[in-house]
């Protein structure tokens, strides 16, 4: 075997010694998240396995009473445990709104980005301006603008009253209603951006190619684009499914404090609830469905798509 | 200005005792986790001398640039060395070598101007700002570009820019000027007007030019010496002249040029000549390569000009059926099929004097000149 | 004469041109009556009497209104410099480099306030810094907040940086180190000034993100530290008036101010 050159050891040495400047590079941003984000996650797991202290905080002992008081309650009266469904509801019912949001964001944000996609140029950048500007706005501005129309005394119920189409306001805050309004307001723009992203690199070539063999618009809609932009479908769904499980927001401004959704169920046990182990078991539940849905993404045969 | 030798035209420069350049036995294989060793140099020697325009010629994937890029000091050699002025350079980076690059992509820095760009080199060596303006200057001179000093290099066009890289890399005085296909991106007639320029510059300021390209005609044009390069090796190392008329290697022969292959048997071999007999029954003489002594079956190869169109008699090497003649306006082209089924294409400048009167499918002889042909190292 | 039919557009689709209206619509109209009614010189907050810049006067003259956009502020700036710094470096240290070992978890670590719902990030920085404070008695007072937004600025001035600089052309740092600059000098002279607009970028990116945080700076602040978000959400729980709205709009004004830069810097030198 030859020796190797001076040169090849000069540089392999050169090569150590970059990996090690890269390492210190990224030491700063990484401890920092390590420190001040990962450790707080690894507390909340260990308290969500400690006794509730009486005003807040947690007391240094082993219990299971928070995973136990997910599912069950403890009958006042002859003290057995009773499943008590209150915290699934809630859960359940999460779930059917992140579930709805993203059908209903999809549907309207499908054609908004396919129309987007579809615009000359230099309409096409005033569109994308359109839609971010919203994206990156204050959420509490925009979900207390979404009350403000939708309360009793807002402005659909003002401008109805005023018509003498109806004489009593319609109550439309504090309800199923006012969340999935809040929600899909909160969240379209998460939708439109990815799919815009991915439609806009579409070779519509494909499309006449399919017009060429006698399909309809329809069908090339169905049977071409769709296929073709599914990365960007799939990136959306999960940009919006994902923040949905877990808004807080929406539901404490449009939900008026009885908690429909995990977000702010999560938040009065650290709160009047006074159940930081309890806290820590929901939020950590929660965390274990994200986790289920972005396994899901990484599966192979699910493209990876381009985020917003 | 470097106070270099003037080379007269034509003039070959003498071996001096020290090259300028020299790789000894480069080998540089790359290896990626699963796949085999990749060889991009395979034991490659070259001995580049003082003052000269040395030129690496290849097809992409040769090699060339990664020597290229190994001489400058952004890669090392696996194996071998890298001389210059018989010192080793490889294990220096790059910014401790006295050569400089001129990028195929130019690699002008776009947030500063084209005086500050020129100036680059000398202010990291530390030189003072009298003496920066003072060469920054006389470099804008030289290239001609002395009014646009002030511009951003984005807002210059595609042949200025590359003679602001040139004017960079030309100002620090390095002793070795390296040139990545620094032509490719230029229309053809700027094209032209570069390769005399670069010429002028390298004669002008002494320094010892080495030009990368796939341009054979390039190659032919501006430089004292060639290496023709495939697949990590260097295959011949001449003078246009010396790589045109005696190519040593097939490869060689195709690569530069056109050229006829022939087989024939050698009947004897002395001093770098060969009598052979092509099949036709002719005997003639070709050049031998190098420490090449060969017996038996060889190729001959054989260029389309070095030949005439003549009768079909005993007069003619060889004969055959003109099957297909193609005008150039400059020259004719007759291709004609060999008895074997070869064929051999030969090429007649179109002067006053008229042309050869041949039919398309008439019996015709091909006469080659004296020292045509050469043997291959097969 | 037969009119001849329109050319086959083949990238309309019917009705969508109807839904991309509508969404516009839906997202604008609340934002627009925001804004609209912050103009109201009325007292009721839905009830137009007049048009006048009257609340944003009351809002000027509001302490708490000052002293919470000072907080806020104060936060976002410092949240900012410290975010983009981390951020730049570590930048620099996994971009355009080959692959060291654990470049991937670190890749993922930065990325992964990005990943986790904010509800579930503020508990847990909650239960950290109470645990700190009763256990060691460590607070670091307006610190935790800036400590908690630095955690989810950090991937957020990541992301302009990185592309800045995978845009940027490998071969000028050759071509530095060719003309004899060091490491150090190209660093310097040629990487970092090129880095500029993308850094600024994230800078910008950032400091919004920080500015408009409302969930995290809830559950971790402490008494006596209020931010914008903070104020308005203390407002709406008393009866509304204009005011709100006028405070509401600046937000929003900072907001596209700061995006709007954001976008321009990181596409002006292309």
């Amino acid at each position: 075997m030859v020796e190797l050159s001076k040169a090849t050891a000069v540089a392999l040495a050169a090569e150590k010694a970059t990996i090690t400047r890269n390492r210190w590079l990224s030491f700063p941003a990484v401890a920092i998240i390590i420190v001040f984000g990962i450790l707080p996650l690894l507390i909340i797991i260990v308290y969500s396995f400690l006794k509730a202290a009486p005003y807040g905080g947690v007391e240094w002992r082993f219990s299971t009473n928070a995973y136990v008081s997910f599912l069950f309650q403890k009958d006042i009266f002859d003290d057995t445990l009773q499943f008590s469904p209150n915290y699934l509801i809630i859960y359940f019912r999460t779930f059917l709104y992140a579930v709805a949001t993203t059908v209903v964001c999809l549907l309207l944000g499908f054609p908004t980005a396919y129309f987007m996609a579809t615009r000359p140029p230099s309409q096409r950048n005033i569109w994308v301006l359109l839609i971010t500007i919203p994206f990156w706005s204050n959420l509490l501005v925009r979900t207390l603008a979404v009350m403000l129309v939708i309360r009793d005394q807002g402005l659909i119920n003002n401008t109805l009253m005023a018509l003498h189409l109806i004489d009593k306001p319609i109550t439309m805050l504090y309800t199923n209603f006012a969340i999935m309004l809040g929600l899909l307001y909160s969240f379209l723009p998460f939708m439109v951006l990815p799919l815009y992203s991915s439609l806009e690199k579409l070779d519509f070539r494909l499309v006449e190619a399919g017009h060429d063999l006698y399909a309809s618009k329809r069908q090339v809609l169905w049977r071409v684009i769709v296929p073709l932009s599914m990365p960007g479908i799939v990136a959306g769904c999960l940009l919006v499914f994902i923040p949905a499980l877990g808004a807080y927001v929406t539901p404490l401004i449009l939900g008026g404090g009885r908690h429909l959704m995990i977000g702010d169920l999560i938040a009065q046990q650290f709160g009047t609830g006074r159940n930081w182990p309890l806290g820590s078991a929901q939020a950590l539940i929660l965390m274990a469905a994200v986790l289920v849905a972005l396994y899901f993404y990484s599966r192979p045969g699910v493209k990876q798509g381009t985020h917003g | 200005m470097r106070p270099g030798k003037q080379k007269a035209l034509g003039e070959t420069i003498l071996a001096p005792s020290q090259p300028a350049i020299e790789a000894k036995n480069v080998t540089k294989q790359f290896q990626s986790p699963g796949a085999d060793v990749f060889k991009a140099l395979d034991n490659v020697s070259v001995s580049i001398r003082e003052n000269e325009f040395f030129t690496l010629l290849g097809p992409s994937g040769c090699g060339k640039t990664t020597l290229l890029r190994l001489i400058a000091g952004f890669d090392f050699p696996t194996e071998g060395e890298i001389l210059l002025h018989g010192q080793d350079i490889a294990p220096l980076p790059p910014y401790k070598r006295p050569v400089n690059t001129v990028f195929q992509s130019y690699a002008l820095f776009p947030h500063m101007t084209v005086a500050q760009n020129i100036g680059f080199g000398l202010e990291m060596l530390g030189k003072p700002k009298a003496q920066i303006e003072q060469q920054v200057a006389s470099m804008l001179r030289l290239v001609r570009m002395e009014d646009l000093a002030k511009r951003k290099t984005s807002q210059i066009s595609g042949g200025q820019q590359q003679r602001v890289a040139l004017a960079r890399a030309l100002a620090p005085q390095p002793k070795v000027l390296l040139l990545d296909e620094p032509l490719s991106a230029l229309d053809y007639k700027l094209r032209k007007d570069m390769q005399i320029e670069l010429k002028r510059l390298q004669t002008e300021t002494g320094i010892t030019f080495i030009f990368v390209t796939h341009d054979q005609e390039e190659a032919l044009t501006m430089s004292d010496r060639i290496a023709v390069m495939s697949k990590g090796k260097i295959l011949q190392i001449g003078t246009p002249h010396e790589i045109y008329d005696r190519p040593a290697e097939r490869f060689v022969a195709n690569f530069i040029g056109e050229t006829n292959f022939l087989p024939a048997n050698i009947i004897s071999s002395r001093n770098g000549v060969a009598k052979v007999t092509l099949d036709s029954g002719a005997t003639l003489s070709a050049g031998l390569p190098e420490g090449f002594m060969p017996t038996g079956k060889v190729t001959v190869v054989v260029r389309p000009e070095h030949a005439d169109l003549v009768p079909a008699n005993d007069k003619a090497t060889i004969t055959g059926v003109l099957s297909n003649i193609v005008y150039f306006g400059t020259d004719t082209h007759y291709h004609i099929r060999l008895k074997d089924g070869g064929e051999f294409v030969l090429r007649h400048q179109n002067t006053r004097t008229g042309e050869p009167e041949a039919k398309i499918g008439a019996r015709v002889g091909v006469k080659f000149d004296n020292d045509a042909a050469q043997v291959l190292r097969d | 004469m037969a009119k001849a039919a329109p050319p086959l557009d083949i990238k309309a689709q019917t009705g969508f041109r109807t839904v991309a209206y509508l969404c516009l619509l839906v997202l604008y109209l609340p934002i627009a009556v925001l804004v609209i009614f912050s103009f109201n010189s009325g007292n009721q907050i839905m009830h137009w009497e007049g048009f006048g810049a009257g609340w944003y006067g009351s809002a000027f003259y509001n302490q708490d209104f000052h002293s919470a956009a000072i907080t806020t502020m104060t936060i976002a700036a410092v949240a900012t410099v410290i975010s983009t710094i981390a951020a730049t470096l570590a930048a620099i240290g996994m971009t355009r480099t080959k692959a060291w070992p654990g470049m991937a978890a670190a890749f993922m670590i930065i990325n992964l306030p990005l990943m986790v719902p904010e509800i579930i990030t503020a508990v847990a920085t909650l239960s950290f810094f109470a645990l700190l404070s009763t256990t060691i008695g460590l607070s670091f007072g307006l610190g935790n907040l800036i400590l908690a937004h630095t955690v989810f600025c950090i991937p957020f001035a990541y992301m302009p940086i990185k592309a800045r600089l995978e845009d940027m052309d490998l071969t000028l740092e050759n071509a530095a180190a060719d003309l004899y600059a060091t490491p150090w000098n190209a660093f310097r002279r040629i990487t970092l000034p090129l880095l500029v607009p993308g850094i600024a970028s994230g800078a910008a990116l950032a400091f919004i993100i920080s500015f408009d945080d409302f969930t995290i700076t809830q559950l971790v602040a402490g008494p006596g530290q209020t931010t914008l978000p903070l104020y308005i959400w203390t407002q709406i729980r008393l009866p509304l008036t204009p005011e709100i709205n006028a405070i509401s709009t600046i937000l929003l004004l900072v907001s596209v101010a700061f995006i709007f830069m954001s976008f321009w810097i990181a596409r002006e030198r292309k």
